[in-house]
């Protein structure tokens, strides 16, 4: 069972009810939960979309769009009918924070996708688990099961002639079905290959209808939204970014876990504070900021560094899932880098030729560097195939394996130099990284 | 179909397949949760299964097939009574992950996707699986072993071995 940690500098809004036993229903209703739904059905959808604007909440998947902004662009007649999906396909690696929210507060997952089908008029909403979170698959159906006895759910919700079901969907193992159009692929019984976008889900998503896709733990902020309101959720954050955030700290610290701290916390002080510094005493060598798919910082980079979505931007890299990977001066980069790009190599689907291409040929590049045979040549090539990636797919997987490898070339650059001609790594540790 | 006389799932999962068709607006939705609670049960993706599961879904075993290639999770060969998924993703490899996948390579005496001769356990290097914070972690068919140690691990398997002696292997 995943370890939960605390510390004094957390504002705990989505995790207040963690280890309180939440997923009870019951015991989810005496901590106030269904009071924002209630309320939402009671107000309407303008109310609900003008507080998820003054909350500034951003996705917390990752891209960081304005949720309530997002909502308002569904159509508000549609032939087809509407729905709510909820991102629960968590995959980037350095990222399970949803992993907790599932565990700990299922019910607030389901009042936050009742809601966000109360504000674009859908009817159904889905929750989608990777299939990896059988054990939360489970948790979450349960919840879902109770909802429904509690009336909370179904044909008349709360007594009302308002109808709202609720599917839970299992995954089967694929980081790339966490890109939204592959997820509706996947929903829909195919391959989870993105789509080409115009159009945008908000207009054609699942089955053709006008779909809101949000990730697992915006949805989970929805209803402490409603209850504290916009204003006061924006208040917590720092400037155009609303709220806290569920940071997940993990690699070489004393204290790794999920903390939910303000937006725009300083990085440092995450690492250094709340997380208990770099184990064993070592130095901190680099950080990986936002999940594997955001490019490297450096020590003196992170000295001011706020954790907000403009913040890391303007910093060169992105705050993205809030995975936070700490590295020690015992990592060798060269390593580090190849090991990232495998599992991008590993996940890209294949249909567009400059991701399945270039994760495949910066893989062996890298591999072929690792393994001391690599030359100065080399190390312009990596940086040329990743520049090249960059914009030219019809998902982010691309830009996702492109961005981080050009941030450890760039910064780095000295230590690949280290691995020319054959040379012995420098590095006390070195293994072959052969995922197949 | 008739699913008492025609199908090869157990009557408690034919059931549930009936009823999941149903579930969706598009009865094709049903395709990928099959696939995966067919494997639970047969312990793979056979032919059987996905030619039974085309049927339901009025879809071509093909579409079946393309469909189930993609995910990571299927296979389609038998897997040990126990899939033992080690993850090596940067996380779990900064806290030792690669060195929990070596020390069960030696303590099961198999590489990567390989089956021990017991049938009791399968051994598959695996990428990220949710569990970052309290790496190096391991999945045992869909268990959680977390914050682990080479003794820790040592514990884990005598665990399954044990269960596997009373329930007998696959």
């Amino acid at each position: 069972m995943p370890r939960l940690v605390s510390h004094p500098d957390e504002v705990k809004i989505v995790t207040s009810r963690f280890g309180k036993g939440a997923a009870d229903i019951d015991r989810f209703l005496e901590l106030g939960g269904y009071e924002s739904t209630r309320k939402a059905l009671a107000e309407g959808p303008e109310w609900i979309i003008n507080e998820m604007k003054a909350s500034g909440l951003r996705g917390r998947g990752g891209a960081g769009f304005p949720t309530g902004l997002k909502w308002s662009f569904v159509p508000k007649v549609s032939a087809k009918p509407k729905y709510v999906l909820v991102n629960g396909d968590e995959s980037e690696p350095g990222t399970c924070k949803d992993h907790l929210i599932f565990l700990h507060d299922p019910h607030a997952v389901i009042e936050g996708t009742i809601i966000a089908g109360l504000a674009i008029g859908a009817k159904t909403g889905f929750i989608y688990l990777r299939g990896e979170y059988r054990y939360l698959i489970q948790i979450v159906e349960k919840a879902v099961a109770d909802a429904y006895a509690k009336g909370f759910l179904g044909k008349n919700i709360f007594g009302s002639d308002t109808e709202f079901q609720i599917i839970v969907q299992t995954g089967a193992g694929a980081y790339e079905v966490g890109e939204e159009s592959a997820l509706m692929e996947s929903l829909e019984g195919k391959r989870g290959i993105p789509r080409i976008k115009p159009p945008f889900p908000a207009v054609v998503g699942l089955y053709g209808g006008p779909t809101v896709i949000n990730n697992a733990e915006t949805i989970a902020s929805v209803p402490h939204i409603l209850a504290m309101g916009g204003p006061a959720y924006a208040a917590v954050g720092s400037e155009r970014n609303g709220g806290t955030r569920l940071f997940g700290i993990s690699g070489h610290v004393n204290n790794p876990g999920i903390y939910e701290l303000p937006m725009g916390y300083n990085l440092k002080k995450m690492i250094y504070e709340v997380a208990g510094g770099i184990r064993g005493g070592r130095t901190l060598k680099a950080v990986v900021p936002g999940g594997s798919s955001t490019p490297v910082l450096l020590p003196h980079e992170i000295e001011t560094l706020g954790m907000d979505f403009d913040q890391v931007g303007k910093a060169g890299s992105m705050l993205g899932s809030g995975g936070v990977v700490v590295l020690d001066d015992t990592v060798c980069m060269v390593e580090f880098a190849l090991r990232t790009i495998s599992f991008y190599q590993h996940e890209s689907c294949g249909w567009c030729i400059p991701c399945r291409e270039g994760t495949d040929w910066l893989k062996k590049s890298l591999t072929r560097f690792h393994a001391g045979f690599g030359t100065m040549k080399d190390i312009d090539n990596i940086q040329y195939l990743a520049e090249n990636m960059m914009g030219r797919t019809f998902c982010p997987l691309g830009d996702a394996a492109a961005m981080p490898t050009l941030g450890f070339v760039k910064k780095f650059r000295k230590e690949f130099e280290d691995h020319l001609d054959g040379k012995p790594c420098p590095h006390a540790k070195h293994l072959d990284v052969a995922l197949v | 179909m008739s699913t008492e006389t025609m199908s090869i799932f157990s009557p408690a999962l034919a059931t549930r397949f009936d009823a999941l068709v149903l579930k969706y607006p598009v009865k094709r939705s049903a395709l990928i949760p099959m696939l995966l609670y067919a494997q639970d049960e047969v312990g793979y993706v056979s032919d059987a299964v996905m030619a039974e599961i085309a049927e339901r879904l009025s879809i071509t075993a093909l579409d079946v097939k393309n469909v189930a290639s993609y995910y990571s999770m299927l296979r389609f060969k038998p897997a040990g009574k126990y899939n033992v998924q080690v993850c090596t993703n940067i996380s779990c490899m900064l806290r030792g992950g690669y060195e929990i996948f070596d020390h069960l390579q030696e303590k099961l005496g198999i590489g990567h996707k390989g089956v021990t001769a017991d049938g009791v356990f399968s051994l598959e290097e695996v990428e990220c699986i949710g569990v970052c914070c309290w790496a190096p972690a391991i999945q045992v068919n869909y268990d959680f072993h977390d914050e682990l140690t080479n003794d820790k691990v040592d514990q884990v398997l005598a665990d399954y071995k044990a269960k596997a002696a009373t329930e007998g292997a696959r």
